[in-house]
């Protein structure tokens, strides 16, 4: 196993659900993150600011995590430019036309035993998974 | 109550940044089950899992209404259809071909790389393509 880091790991997953969490009680909105940001770029205009502040608060805490506490950013010089941008591109793309990613379907939706999502889940991962497999055991 | 999705979502972005969902390789090898396999990020789900479950089902579904009198906006839905089955497919292959998922994607624009500006953009056409697609075809809404 790789680089196995479980206490991190845990800590920043129950991080994520208390966030979730507090949305959907307080304010009644779920925290996905596809969603949010598909209502931000063409939903009702009254319906983005908490959306925005949302968003705002994803980079504070960003700015935390990688400013304060010095935590490891992402690397990606290997990646080429059209790689990027099909990756993106399918990931904004199919999260919008399958109502959710990993936050919404992955998180929130398991979590009240949706079937749509557990099914939703089920076959992205899968379908991650498969995907890594060419890119790295048959591709390379 | 206005500040609790700016709350909600520091919380969310530093969970994700402490977490290591952050970066790419190791979500890819987390996706590498066949490789040199990282479990990690399962511990990521079930934490979050831990605290959103039974907080949901004790705190949020007993109530008509949101703590701040507002209505709960959550999907009913619970009928499988292909638009949900195609989306996370091609959501599961993008994911995978990099390793970065929408949360990630935006809270890693504070690092500056113009890599992840370029994945955002591209994930932006991507939404903004398929709310155009859905909005021509059944009419449905956003869970």
């Amino acid at each position: 196993m790789a680089n196995f880091t479980p206490i991190s790991a845990l800590l920043g997953g129950i991080l994520i659900g208390l966030a979730a969490l507090l949305l959907l009680w307080l304010q009644g909105r779920i925290a996905g993150i596809s969603g949010i940001l598909a209502g931000l770029i063409s939903g009702a205009t009254g319906d983005r600011l908490w959306r925005l502040e949302f968003v705002l608060g994803l980079l504070l805490g960003g700015a935390c995590g990688f400013g304060l506490l010095s935590l490891p950013t992402p690397e990606l010089a290997d990646v080429s430019v059209p790689l990027l941008l099909c990756s993106g591109f399918l990931v904004g793309f199919g999260a919008k036309l399958g109502n959710g990613c990993t936050s919404g379907h992955g998180i929130c939706g398991i979590g009240r035993l949706s079937r749509r999502s557990i099914v939703a889940t089920l076959s992205f991962m899968l379908a991650g998974m498969l995907t890594v497999y060419v890119l790295r055991h048959v591709w390379a | 109550m206005r500040w609790i999705s700016l709350l909600s979502g520091m919380l969310f972005g530093l969970g994700l940044t402490l977490s290591g969902m952050v970066l790419p390789s190791k979500v890819q090898n987390f996706l590498d089950v066949s490789g040199n396999w990282d479990p990690s990020l399962a511990l990521v789900m079930g934490g979050a899992l831990l605290v959103f479950m039974p907080g949901y089902f004790w705190m949020v579904k007993p109530r008509s209404r949101a703590v701040n009198g507002g209505e709960f906006h959550v999907s009913s839905r619970s009928t499988l259809d292909l638009r949900l089955l195609l989306g996370s497919i091609l959501f599961g292959v993008g994911w995978g071909l990099v390793g970065i998922c929408p949360g990630p994607a935006i809270t890693a624009l504070v690092t500056g790389q113009w890599q992840i500006l370029l994945f955002v953009v591209a994930m932006l056409v991507g939404i903004k393509l398929a709310c155009w697609v859905t909005a021509r075809g059944s009419g449905s809404s956003l869970a």
